[in-house]
């Protein structure tokens, strides 16, 4: 069991800043996120992409705000469980909570602050007949371990990067790679385009275009796909697995199911103090929440992470008070033993 | 001419008459969400850089459109319930030609 001061659903901008607020109250976090990489829509959608907004960065791109919010709170070195999403939460005896991720990871702390933004990041699904039942029976829809692939046969479909990238490296791995998409265009750096065109012209690569794949078969496992090529009939292509890669979708997900108050597809808070729910000890904060006047702005994000934080405070310690610093004048004491201060000043006498 | 009107079938079936601005530089995704025409995070999820399919919409109207970009067609491409008239909704900029504008939302994926 993973145990915690704050556990923080959601990896984005707001859930890495209330890091750094909860390490100045000397509150310890740890962070769940479905995506492998933290940062949220900033990385997971736009990370190339120039923010303006951004109080005293008048232009930085998502994915350097993502670097600087993690080196920003490194110091108070949080805790990460990626790649998996926080399924079901319980509360125990002592008003303290359990949550606990689709792969079983338990995590236990007395304040959980959910900065789930849009949602849990979920793989688009092709809407195929019955490909639900051949999930994890042959269909996939991320490449997490390349080398179950190893001599096997793999069709891929998808039109971007991601399923360039993969056609690429399995293309070295896989006995046979088919590459099939909608279009003859994909939308991928040049790079990656050029190389798939080389590995086709050297017989690596089988490529599939304008086509789709409109049917899965195999009595317990997968063991063809239908594939429609545009202007041809249907026929049947034998393989031991296929990866569409349509990339990520925001999903609100098991949260909706968690007893919260839930308007607009997001989790009412109280705004006149601190973003808690109508659950204690359970806040929301960012671009999960609403209240009236909400705007979903990163900086929004940061504003209630930082209340949050003085709440979450009180209930784990509810016979402390928290004394209100400025980080420049009493400096920033990181768990790693690190300390940041401002240099004093030089108090030197002038004969 | 400030105003437009364009009619909007909801994903629920419901037709919506509204009146949209030209002078605002509002897309027709916006203009969906602001009117709340479909709920909070199943549209506009990529903020309109025709990278998510959420703000698809079937076009009934023979309206002179601008050109579809490279980025809307590859998305396109890549989208659910795809049809000939399909367009993203975030690339069609709302303009005193589109008056009378017909258009379904397509289903959320
Ligand atoms: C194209 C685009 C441009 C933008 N431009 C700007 C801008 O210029 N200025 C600005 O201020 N904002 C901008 N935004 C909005 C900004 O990105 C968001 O406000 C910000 O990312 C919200 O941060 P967050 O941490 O609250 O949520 P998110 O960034 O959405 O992160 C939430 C994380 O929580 C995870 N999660 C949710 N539920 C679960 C669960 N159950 N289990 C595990 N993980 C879960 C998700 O996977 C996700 O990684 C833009 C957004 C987009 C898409
Ligand atoms: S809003 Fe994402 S494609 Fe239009």
């Amino acid at each position: 069991m993973i145990k915690t001061d704050i556990l923080i659903i959601g990896a984005g901008p707001t859930g890495l800043f209330a890091v750094f607020e909860a390490g100045l109250l000397k509150l310890r976090c740890h962070l769940i996120d479905a995506l492998v990489q933290p940062g949220g829509q900033c990385t997971e959608i736009y990370p190339k992409k120039p923010i303006y907004d951004i109080p005293g960065f008048p232009e930085i791109l998502a994915g350097e705000l993502v670097n600087n919010l993690m080196e920003q709170c490194k110091q108070f070195e949080p805790g990460f469980t990626l790649g998996e999403r926080a399924e079901s939460i319980e509360k125990q005896a002592d008003g303290s909570f359990v949550v606990t991720t689709n792969l079983g990871t338990a995590h236990h702390a007395k304040v959980v602050a959910i900065a789930g933004g849009l949602g849990s990041f979920e793989p688009r699904k092709p809407l195929i007949d019955r490909i639900e039942f051949y999930e994890s029976k042959g269909v996939s829809y991320a490449i997490k371990d390349p080398e179950i692939y190893r001599n096997k046969k793999v069709v891929i479909s998808g039109g971007g990067d991601s399923a360039l990238d993969w056609s690429i490296f399995l293309a070295n791995v896989a006995s046979e790679v088919t590459l099939i998409h909608r279009r003859n265009e994909f939308r991928g750096a040049l790079d990656s385009v050029e190389k798939v065109q080389r590995l086709k012209q050297d017989g690596l690569i089988n490529l599939i275009t304008p086509a789709e794949v409109i049917g899965l078969e195999g009595k317990d496992q997968l063991e063809a796909v239908m594939v429609q090529k545009e202007g041809e009939g249907a026929r049947l292509l034998l393989t031991d697995a296929f990866i569409p890669l349509f990339g990520l979708t925001p999903k609100l997900g098991p949260i909706a199911d968690w007893g919260l108050e839930i308007e607009k597809n997001a989790i009412k808070v109280d705004n006149a103090l601190d973003y808690q729910t109508n659950i204690p000890a359970i806040f929301a904060i960012g671009d999960v929440n609403t209240y009236p006047g909400k705007m979903k702005l990163i900086l929004c994000g940061f504003h209630e992470a930082t209340l949050m934080c003085q709440s979450a405070y009180k209930i784990i310690h509810p016979n402390k008070k928290s004394i209100f610093k400025y980080t420049t004048v009493s400096g920033v004491d990181g768990f790693d033993g690190t300390r940041k201060e401002a240099p004093k000043s030089v108090v030197k006498s002038i004969d | 001419m400030l105003d437009i009107t364009i009619h909007i079938t909801d994903r629920e079936g419901v037709v919506h008459e509204v009146q949209a601005p030209t002078d605002m530089a509002m897309n027709l995704m916006e203009v969906v969400k602001g009117f709340e025409l479909a709920p909070e995070g199943t549209i506009g999820i990529c903020g309109g850089m025709a990278m998510c399919a959420s703000c698809q919409c079937y076009i009934e109207s023979d309206h002179q459109l601008p050109q579809q970009s490279e980025d809307e067609l590859a998305m396109l491409s890549e989208a659910f319930f795809v049809k000939p008239n399909s367009r993203l909704g975030c690339q069609i900029l709302i303009s005193e030609e589109l008056d009378g504008l017909k258009l379904t939302l397509a289903p959320e994926e």
